[in-house]
């Protein structure tokens, strides 16, 4: 069972043996065959003479040579796991693009795959003619390089992204995944502690929000309290390991782990240090919550507990009854997912899915449920609990309190409907 | 050695001191002063009550050439709507099944108008506005929405004095707001 060199610690061990006695207990002695297929994947010609007990054709000549891609990218067999980018938009300056969630493994998105949301496209800033400037209810107003800001002490954390708008409360819902939720992505980010930058300026007294303001074309400006600001709030330069990419703010943007993503500033140029709120544009009109009464929430900046089943999911295709591994996705603003549901019976009943350790603080957590499909129609779906016990809700219990002109913060339960004859869909669509 | 030990004991309450002093001021020392200059020509930011709207006026009149001409093409001849938001109408549509979000319906303070329209419109030359040509399209979108005659001249105080139909209607976030009684067998 164990790999040469895994560690086997007696958790792990435990959780792996229950893991194979009830899957080989769910699978019932059905034979362990065929799998899973995307609509999308690549529909290879299968060549004989490159299966057993022929020897295929790439090993019969040497490969590329070294240096033949000097910055790595994926097999071309891969070709269909790209950004999902709405098709016949009005226009693709404030827009946004999803990351193909159904496609990916683990809880780290590829830079490339990362979505994207801009509200006035994106700028190619030179980092050498970047500065940030901190100012307002501070001792002493600075500037900053990009140099200065990497010479603070630095850190990495992995931290979630998501937009406020992921998805809509209206129909129609999307297909996929990604049409639902892949306005989410996560990342090892790495920069600046924002409490530190703000200490090397001196808050004053009445100091209770910072107003950051981005250097794109819609100077795109939000007020974040201090208290986040003094928390686990990062000025951050870079993403999994390489400076950011400019649809993510290069040079420098703020991060707020757990907040709606427009919050988390990019190409950030200015912090100017208030007693209020500015009430922008962007916190009055686009992102506030409207209620059935007229009434309409504002500063709404924590994305709550949410979770999604990413394989099987909509658009992809069960070949064949037997095991299936039920594979998916949950985090929650407030902190760490304590427990990941999931049913298997359209609802009726609920039970626990296996958590991929570690499980971070306001960061992705794959969860995996294994299960045998016996060929019957049926609808998954699964259901987050985070370290505050909060319960993610139904699509109907959120629609009951805020109504469906609510156009934010959706983070309902999504399942998804199984046919006989493999194809899963929307269940709600 | 006496003179030693008074040496190192004044050597360690300078270091003590200038470390206390640098703590103070900046930890790292890291970054330089931002200029009053510097933190003006950057600093845009308008809030809810007018504060930091610059000196400049503007007409109604005026800004209806401004917005045909610069506005226009996006948000519809009268405002109502194209590629860019509808900015125009909608009152008494938020509490229906088809609300209708614009400065007149929606936005709860009017000075939030000329901090928009200054930092990023237009779409394809943000800033490049002058000062009177932004209270004059402020002025002229709201005459529209029938808050501000058609003889007016918009300044920094009469834009903040503007009473913005919505305003009353923002509340605070109440979440965790829905509760799940998470249910786990026959439901």
């Amino acid at each position: 069972m164990t790999e040469p060199g895994d560690v086997e610690d007696d958790a792990g061990a435990t959780s792996r043996r229950r893991f194979l006695r009830e899957g080989a207990a769910l699978m019932g002695g059905a034979v362990l065959a065929g799998g899973l297929a995307g609509s999308e994947a690549v529909a290879a010609t299968v060549n004989a003479n490159n299966l057993p007990p022929n020897v295929p054709e790439w090993m019969k000549a040497p490969g590329d040579p070294m240096g033949s891609q000097l910055y790595g990218t994926p097999s071309p067999f891969e070709n269909s796991v790209v950004k999902n980018i709405p098709k016949n938009l009005p226009q693709y300056l404030s827009a946004s693009g999803r990351t193909p969630l159904q496609d990916l493994d683990g809880i780290i998105t590829p830079n490339g795959l990362f979505y994207e949301r801009h509200h006035a496209g994106v700028p190619a800033i030179d980092p050498a003619q970047h500065r940030l400037m901190l100012h307002g209810l501070v001792d002493k107003p600075l500037i900053f390089t990009m140099d200065d800001i990497r010479r603070f002490p630095s850190e990495s954390r992995i931290h979630f992204l998501e937009c406020s708008g992921n998805p809509e409360y209206k129909k129609p819902y999307g297909k996929t995944a990604s049409d639902l939720v892949g306005l989410l992505s996560c990342a090892e980010w790495t920069g600046v502690s924002l409490k530190l930058v703000l200490q090397e300026a001196g808050l004053q007294p009445g100091a209770k929000w910072v107003v950051a303001e981005g250097a794109d074309a819609a100077a795109l400006t939000r007020s974040i309290p201090i208290e986040k600001c003094l928390d686990d709030a990062m000025l951050v330069y870079s993403q999994n390991g390489e400076r950011l990419r400019p649809q993510q703010g290069y040079p420098l943007r703020l991060l707020l782990p757990g907040f709606e993503g427009n919050m988390n500033i990019k190409w950030l140029r200015r912090l100017r240090v208030a007693a209020e709120p500015t009430y922008s544009r962007e916190e009055t009109s686009k992102y506030t919550d409207l209620m059935p009464t007229g009434s309409a929430r504002e500063f709404t900046f924590y994305m709550e507990a949410k979770s999604i089943i990413t394989r099987p999911s909509g658009g992809q295709r069960l070949n064949t009854p037997g095991f299936h591994e039920i594979s998916g996705i949950a985090w929650s603003g407030h902190g760490k997912i304590k427990r990941v549901d999931v049913s298997v019976d359209d609802g009726r009943n609920w039970q626990e899915a296996q958590l991929q350790e570690p499980v971070l603080t306001r960061a992705l957590t794959r969860f995996r449920f294994p299960w045998h499909w016996d060929g019957q129609p049926a609808v998954i779906q699964s259901r987050a609990i985070d370290e505050t016990g909060y319960v993610q809700p139904t699509l109907a219990e959120l629609l009951a309190v805020r109504g469906d002109n609510y156009d934010y913060h959706n983070n309902a339960i999504w399942p998804w409907r199984i046919a006989a004859d493999g194809e899963v869909s929307n269940a709600l669509a | 050695m006496p003179s030693r030990k008074l040496y190192l004991a004044a050597l360690a309450a300078f270091a003590l001191a200038s470390a206390t002093s640098a703590q103070a001021q900046s930890p790292y020392g890291i970054g330089r002063a931002a200029t009053p200059a510097e933190i003006a020509g950057w600093n845009i930011d308008v809030d809810r009550y007018g504060n930091n709207l610059p000196p400049g006026s503007g007409t109604v009149s005026h800004g209806r050439e401004v917005f045909d001409q610069q506005c226009a093409a996006c948000h519809g001849a009268k405002g109502e709507g194209g590629l860019g938001d509808k900015l125009v109408g909608g009152q008494g549509t938020l509490a229906t099944p088809k609300p209708v979000k614009t400065v007149g319906s929606y936005w709860p303070y009017a000075p939030t108008l000329f901090d928009y329209i200054r930092r990023a419109m237009p779409q394809s030359a943000p800033q490049s506005l002058s000062n009177e040509d932004v209270y004059a399209v402020s002025a002229y979108i709201l005459n529209l929405n029938g808050l501000m005659p058609a003889d007016a001249t918009l300044d920094a105080k009469t834009l903040s004095a503007v009473k913005m139909p919505n305003r009353s209607m923002f509340v605070g976030d109440p979440r965790p707001d829905v509760k799940n009684p998470e249910c786990m067998t026959g439901c």
